[in-house]
């Protein structure tokens, strides 16, 4: 992996008895694109805060590009970071485009960028309008859109997909899939699982401000190890022969004479294909259910609770 | 010094979308103006005494009205935009803390200069132009206060913006702005007579009075302007006092100053250390 543009070591952060984040360790590498989830309150928020330097960290060590970003040298840091809040707001007397040029200047940014940054969100007009007239999903977009000012290297969303349009929902991933091939480094906290569950490199699900787990879909379907679903459509009066060719891996389950389903562990899931491909019977189609992020998600909530 | 000049035009372009500025641009004019002409009504137009009792009459204004335009524009500054949540979007932006408040107290301060110069300046204008007559003397007093008005400004501005990085939420800076008023602008020198009269003379002796008026902005702000000028004393009543305090203009204006740095200092110090 590339230098990480983002590590959290042993990072907590209590509010008094609270405590709001404990012993995180997470690292971002450039070109990926990270989902930070978990429930409301789980933590997710007040990481991303750490990572911006709103507040400081109660132990463990944060460095984004190279800077604490609470320290001495955190301002010069930031001028690769982006950021959208989580509920953004903008003064309202202001128009958009108005606020997007000051963000530019803010940000040392060319102000003759913002015409078409508003296109590109699909803003264009009513850049014109005052922000009070916004509804939620064009604050939204107009969030996003200073959010893409610049370069940024770093760019952390907090649930920037709500109350988008499913076809504006669309546009945002494909935006943010542009910005990670060009190597950002794009961390996105969501509760949209099912989108997320395509769009992201690699997932970090946080619960009672733990990270409990990190990593690529795959990875995490080997650690959660939810049952794997095969279901295979077979010719007429072929299913019975398809426990035997099994041998004990995984199990099988009539539906009814054209459909048989396969149940086995994750990490059984190629040996079973390969028995099928070595069924006596041709097999008219196969499909092939691995466990949804939702339901990798609600198991470890489960055993998280449990514990 | 780009992203403070930024932040400054930033608050300006806020001021003047909600009407901050022409609001107490016009209302600043206005009093001006009723006060130059009325003003003057008791002493006839003849005279040098016209620009004079304007300047005693304007800066009785200004310690009344400017520190309470001032809190009120500045209180909100920090505590609105965190409660609206505009704050922590600026915050991610490479700037620095000390730049959003400084920024911010630049545009407030430019917005109260602005009023105040177009306001007492069509005063003056009007006031020359109805043929006052007036020594170059008290044109220089009508000059230094118009200019002291705006650091008494600037000094509340900050007295503002620091109550504003404190205060957990809008209603408590409110109050607290509101308080500062009252304290600073009635309440201190009431307290200050009442305690010299109790005290006959025997604690307070003209040193600690000395230290207890520069110890308020408006106290320095009054003694500069009505005791700084012999022509000015005179009207103000002042002459007496005047003999009393020695305390220069010199003395008086870095006292004015401070009161604009310190509260300054202190909003940026805590904002620094405040989490979001």
């Amino acid at each position: 992996m590339a230098e990480p543009t983002v590590t959290l070591s042993g990072v907590a952060k209590h509010y008094g008895r609270l405590a709001a984040v404990t012993g995180v360790d997470l690292a971002l590498a450039s070109g990926e694109c990270v989902a930070l989830v978990g429930h409301n309150g789980a933590g997710k928020s007040t990481l991303i805060k750490l990572m911006l330097g709103l507040i400081r960290p109660s132990a463990g060590q944060i460095r984004v590009l190279g800077h604490d970003p609470a320290g001495g040298s955190a301002v010069r840091g930031r001028a690769g970071v982006s950021f959208l809040p989580e509920n953004v707001a903008f003064p309202a007397a202001m128009t958009g485009a108005e606020m997007l040029c000051f963000y530019a200047r803010l940000k040392g940014e060319a102000v003759a960028a913002v015409p078409g940054l508003l296109d590109r969100v699909g803003l264009g007009e009513a850049g014109r309008r005052r922000v009070g007239t916004y509804s939620k999903g064009m604050r939204q977009r107009l969030g996003l859109a200073q959010a893409l000012l610049g370069t940024p290297r770093v760019l952390l969303l907090d649930e920037p997909t709500s109350g988008l349009d499913p076809a504006s929902r669309r546009q945002f991933y494909d935006l943010i899939r542009g910005l990670r091939d060009d190597g950002a480094t794009v961390l996105l906290s969501s509760h949209a699982l099912t989108e997320l569950e395509e769009r992201a490199d690699r997932v970090a699900v946080m619960n009672r401000g733990r990270l409990v787990a990190a990593g690529a879909m795959a990875e995490l379907r080997g650690l959660v190890d939810l049952p794997v679903r095969i279901l295979l459509r077979l010719p007429d009066n072929a299913s019975p022969v398809v426990p035997a060719v099994l041998d004990g891996v995984g199990d099988c389950r009539r539906v009814n004479g054209h459909i048989v389903e396969i149940t086995c562990r994750h990490h059984d899931k190629l040996a079973v294909l390969r028995r099928v491909v070595d069924l006596p019977v041709a097999v008219d189609d196969i499909e092939i259910m691995l466990p949804s992020l939702d339901e990798l998600y609600a198991t470890l909530m489960a055993r998280e609770t449990a514990r | 010094m780009t992203k403070l000049l930024t932040l400054a035009v930033q608050e300006v372009r806020t001021g003047l979308r909600n009407r901050w500025v022409v609001a107490t641009t016009l209302l600043m004019t206005a009093l001006a103006l009723t006060l130059a002409f009325l003003g003057s009504a008791p002493t006839g137009t003849v005279g040098v005494g016209g620009l004079t009792v304007t300047v005693v009459s304007l800066s009785s204004l200004t310690i009344f009205l400017l520190p309470l335009i001032a809190l009120l524009l500045a209180y909100d500054a920090v505590v609105g935009e965190v409660e609206r949540g505009t704050l922590i979007l600026l915050l991610s932006y490479p700037v620095g803390r000390g730049q959003v408040v400084f920024g911010k107290f630049l545009g407030q301060t430019a917005i109260l200069a602005f009023a105040t110069a177009l306001g007492y300046g069509a005063a003056g204008l009007a006031l020359a132009a109805a043929g006052t007559e007036a020594s170059p003397a008290a044109w220089h007093a009508f000059a230094a206060m118009i200019g002291s008005s705006v650091v008494l400004g600037a000094a509340f501005t900050a007295i503002g913006l620091l109550i504003s990085v404190a205060a957990r939420d809008r209603g408590t800076a409110a109050g607290l702005a509101v308080g500062a008023w009252l304290g600073l602008v009635l309440l201190y020198d009431m307290g200050l007579l009442g305690a010299l009269v109790a005290d006959q003379g025997r604690f307070l002796s003209a040193g600690v009075v000395n230290l207890l008026l520069l110890a308020n902005p408006t106290d320095s702000y009054r003694l500069l302007n009505l005791s700084g000028f012999a022509e000015v004393g005179r009207y103000a009543g002042m002459a007496g006092l005047a003999a009393e305090v020695h305390l220069g203009p010199a003395v008086l204006a870095a006292a004015l100053g401070a009161w604009v740095a310190l509260p300054l200092a202190a909003a940026a110090f805590l904002f620094h250390r405040r989490q979001f």
